[in-house]
């Protein structure tokens, strides 16, 4: 007996409309939970230009495409999994630089030790002698806010020899950029030098800068702009395009900025008035405005980094004895703490925090502060627990 | 070997199981479907070689022409993002067999996936059956691994996507140019089979893929390797299996060999790195019920440098089951035997099994999925099916798991 059109169709309407339900499927994560994302109303061109900067910040290298032979990481996404944090998974390090003299190991393999290898190859070691840090990587969410940023605005948050008296005295890095550097609109010289403001020691110019010197010395990955191989030290042809290297500058400059979580909370809002009354922001400025971008979401508007991108003298707790540019063994720029709340995420489920992920928790962040975050420490180790409570709770809406 | 070279090579096989395919043919007499048979003897259970055995006789260089169909649609989110539904026309499969003189027969299994888009030779040997219990295996063979590798073919499961074990673990379907030995034992209630194979295998591949992980079906990527070892070391490939009657049947399997090409042009780079893979299957069939349980686990060890990523793990494992029960046979509609069933397939695969050197964290890099299942089979060859897959995979740093489910709707038919 074959099946009625009733039948049929009722199956078929059946099939349909389980297949249709949107309750059997994930649904999707709240948006402030997320680090990655494009900022909103970009235009069709700028969002085109961050799904093909998105593809390749995922692309994973190997031998054929470009991967070393030395090496840290195959993929951007290796050190920043979820546009988040490092974790010391992806662990890497830097040496050859005690002092503002500049980088005696160049010649040797520095700046940084390539301490992967495909089969077959020696991995890079650290040379005797050589000063070095760990590192590492910074979440990349927002950056295209940080990127655009005046210089005007970060020499006016400057107070280098601490004429307010506050114990801290902030300086932005004033550092030689390459060749390639397109300069900011307005950029402000100093004997040849511009304020670099990307990465733990803010001793990068912009996202281009840094984006082809860690396709250089995290994947071993030559381009145009920066050619020559680590294990060689010869130049050569590019493994990546200049158009790929510029998808990835487009996506990290239209990464959303992280969003806070419960900024309603009245216990996140106590937190962040004790955030203020104990010092923190002296550093970690809440509130930056960006300079003129040609990314309509980007050109003059507020953002909520808390941080002031200028290098501080963190004390010797913090001081690996290694620099980069003119920054001071001790000097670390200002790392924003927007997505803190989100790092474990990013970071297997664990904080790992300061520049080498040695903290392992925010607790643990603070009170390792010295130098100039002496104050803000000691002033956290006086508040009561609770108010601690407040702070941190305030910290993870971040 | 150029891609162009490729694409003749698979046009010949193409062409010359189409012009066989117009006569008609028998199998080997020492395989037919019964209750000794087992997993191994998969390639000689497809329906038209049993239609052809049925309705041939036993004269020689009859020529057989088989397949099957697989298309589906499907509908899923992960994380909330969806691509919306898809048509996909997944394999057409064409088989064809000769009898090449008493007890030599010609046996191959060309497809084409996505359309097209890949066109592989799954399957072209030739078998000279010199006793049931030693025959020889020449040509492209399936390396005998788990259960699914050698039983691949669509309609004989009731689930769309094919098992994580099987295609993103173990490379199913793993097929290479070799040469091997096979056969079988009765005793009272229990058959016993062997299979025993080297062949061309596994390259550097395994460990720098653009799946940042150690995958081994990223060897299936070199177009050369029927036609060149990559190192000039032979993977073996062995089976052992048991069947009781009415128990069912066990299979333990091992594939194993150098994998890297450590002296290119005689230059020794590296130092030989080897993979090995063990694997376990069961198929059982509950007589007072009618419940079938398949399943295959698995373990892969890999040399890993260890001066490379701990990206690439050096340990894997995974497996599945199967459970599938008929609930309705009877008439329905045109189909007087057709049968309703319900399933459910549990996935797993753990891509690196380790802690970070740095942490001593559990490494991440694993996947969990579930799939109940509902399929009409109007005849035993053709099978309606409607799936629905919920999967949880985490990232290397067993960061919060991503979140895919999908609803599959789909036919799978031998011809």
């Amino acid at each position: 007996m074959p099946l009625s059109l009733r039948t049929s169709l009722a199956l078929l309407t059946l099939a349909a409309t389980v297949m249709a339900c949107s309750k059997t499927l994930p649904p999707a994560p709240e948006e402030n939970s997320l680090l990655d994302g494009p900022i909103e109303g970009l235009s069709a061109a700028d969002q085109a230009r961050f799904l093909r900067g998105d593809e390749a910040f995922g692309e994973i290298f190997t031998s054929t495409s470009g991967l070393g032979p030395l090496f840290v990481a195959a993929q951007c996404a290796s050190c920043h999994p979820g546009d988040g944090k490092g974790s010391p998974f992806v662990r890497f390090t830097r040496f050859g630089q005690a002092d503002t003299t500049g980088n005696t190991y160049l010649a040797q393999g520095g700046p940084q030790l390539q301490h992967k290898a495909l089969p077959g190859y020696s991995p890079e070691v650290l040379p005797a002698g050589a000063t070095s840090t760990d590192l590492i990587a910074p979440a990349v969410t927002g950056l295209g806010y940080l990127d655009a940023v005046s210089d005007a605005d970060l020499i006016a948050l400057a107070d280098p020899q601490d004429l307010d008296g506050d114990g801290i005295s902030g300086r932005p890095h004033f550092n030689r950029i390459p060749d390639y550097a397109q300069l900011r609109p307005e950029s402000v010289e100093l004997n040849g030098m511009y304020i670099c403001r990307i990465g733990k020691k803010g001793a990068a110019y912009d996202l281009l800068h840094q984006t082809a010197e860690a396709y250089n010395q995290d994947m071993g990955v030559t381009s145009i702009f920066s050619p020559i191989d680590p294990l060689s030290g010869l130049e050569q042809d590019p493994e990546v395009t200049m158009q790929t290297i510029n998808d990835v500058v487009g996506y990290l400059k239209t990464l959303k900025a992280p969003i806070q979580r419960n900024p309603e909370k009245a216990e996140v809002i106590a937190g962040g008035e004790i955030f203020g009354e104990i010092g923190c922001d002296g550093c970690h400025t809440p509130v930056l405005q960006t300079g003129s971008s040609p990314i309509v979401q980007l050109d003059h508007v507020e953002f909520y980094p808390y941080s002031d991108l200028l290098l501080h003298d963190m004390g010797p707790g913090l001081d690996d004895g290694y620099t980069e540019g003119y920054a001071t063994t001790a000097e670390w720029r200002t790392p924003p703490l927007w997505g803190l709340g989100l790092s474990r995420d990013a970071q297997g489920g664990s904080y790992f925090l300061l520049h080498d992920g040695r903290a392992l928790s925010i607790e643990q962040a603070i009170e390792m502060h010295e130098g100039e975050g002496q104050q803000s420490a000691d002033a956290f180790e006086a508040l009561s627990g609770a108010d601690q409570d407040l702070l941190i709770e305030f910290l993870e809406s971040l | 070997m150029s891609s162009s070279a490729s694409k003749r090579r698979n046009l010949l096989a193409v062409c010359a199981t189409l012009l066989t395919g117009s006569l008609l043919a028998q199998s080997s007499s020492t395989h037919s479907a019964d209750s000794t048979s087992l997993n191994m003897d998969a390639v000689y259970e497809r329906p038209f070689l049993q239609n052809a055995e049925a309705g041939g006789g036993n004269n020689q260089r009859k020529l057989a022409l088989g397949g099957y169909l697989e298309m589906n649609a499907t509908y899923g989110a992960e994380d909330g993002l969806t691509e919306g539904l898809s048509l996909q026309a997944r394999r057409l499969t064409l088989f064809s067999s000769a009898r090449l003189a008493r007890n030599i027969t010609f046996l191959s299994e060309i497809e084409f996936e996505d359309g097209g888009h890949e066109i592989n030779i799954e399957f072209a040997a030739v078998d000279v059956a010199l006793n049931p219990a030693f025959n020889i295996r020449a040509g492209v063979i399936l390396n005998p691994i788990g259960t699914f590798n050698q039983n691949h073919d669509g309609p004989n499961w009731e689930f769309i996507e094919r098992p994580d074990v099987s295609v993103n673990l173990l490379p199913a379907t793993w097929s290479n140019a070799g040469v091997g030995v096979f056969g079988k034992f009765h005793k009272g209630k229990v058959t016993w089979g062997y299979e025993a194979y080297l062949t061309n295998g596994f390259d550097d591949r395994i460990i720098d893929n653009v799946h940042g992980r150690t995958f081994l079906p990223a060897s299936k990527e070199n177009d050369e390797r029927f036609e060149q070892s990559s190192n000039g070391r032979p993977l073996f490939t062995g089976k052992l299996s048991m069947r009781h009657h009415p128990w069912g049947e066990i299979g333990l399997s091992y594939m194993g060999g150098i994998y890297n090409n450590y002296t290119p042009d005689g230059l020794a780079l590296d130092v030989p790195r080897r993979v090995h893979v063990a694997a376990v299957d069961l198929q059982k069939t509950i007589r007072k019920t009618g419940t079938t349980l398949v399943g295959e686990a698995v373990i892969i060890l890999v040399d890993v440098p260890e001066t490379y990523t701990q990206q690439y793990g050096s340990k894997q494992r995974g497996a599945f089951l199967d459970v599938v029960q008929p609930v309705v046979e009877r008439e329905i509609g045109a189909w007087p035997h057709a049968v309703v069933l319900v399933a459910a397939r549990i996935d797993w695969v753990d891509w690196n099994v380790g802690t970070f050197n740095e942490t001593g964290e559990d490494i991440g890099d694993g996947l969990w999925a579930i799939t109940p299942a509902v399929s009409l089979r109007p005849t035993a060859q053709t099978v309606f099916r409607l799936n629905y897959r919920y999967q949880w995979q985490t990232d290397i740093l067993n960061n919060p798991a991503a979140l895919t489910a999908t609803w599959m709707l789909g036919l799978s038919t031998y011809f």
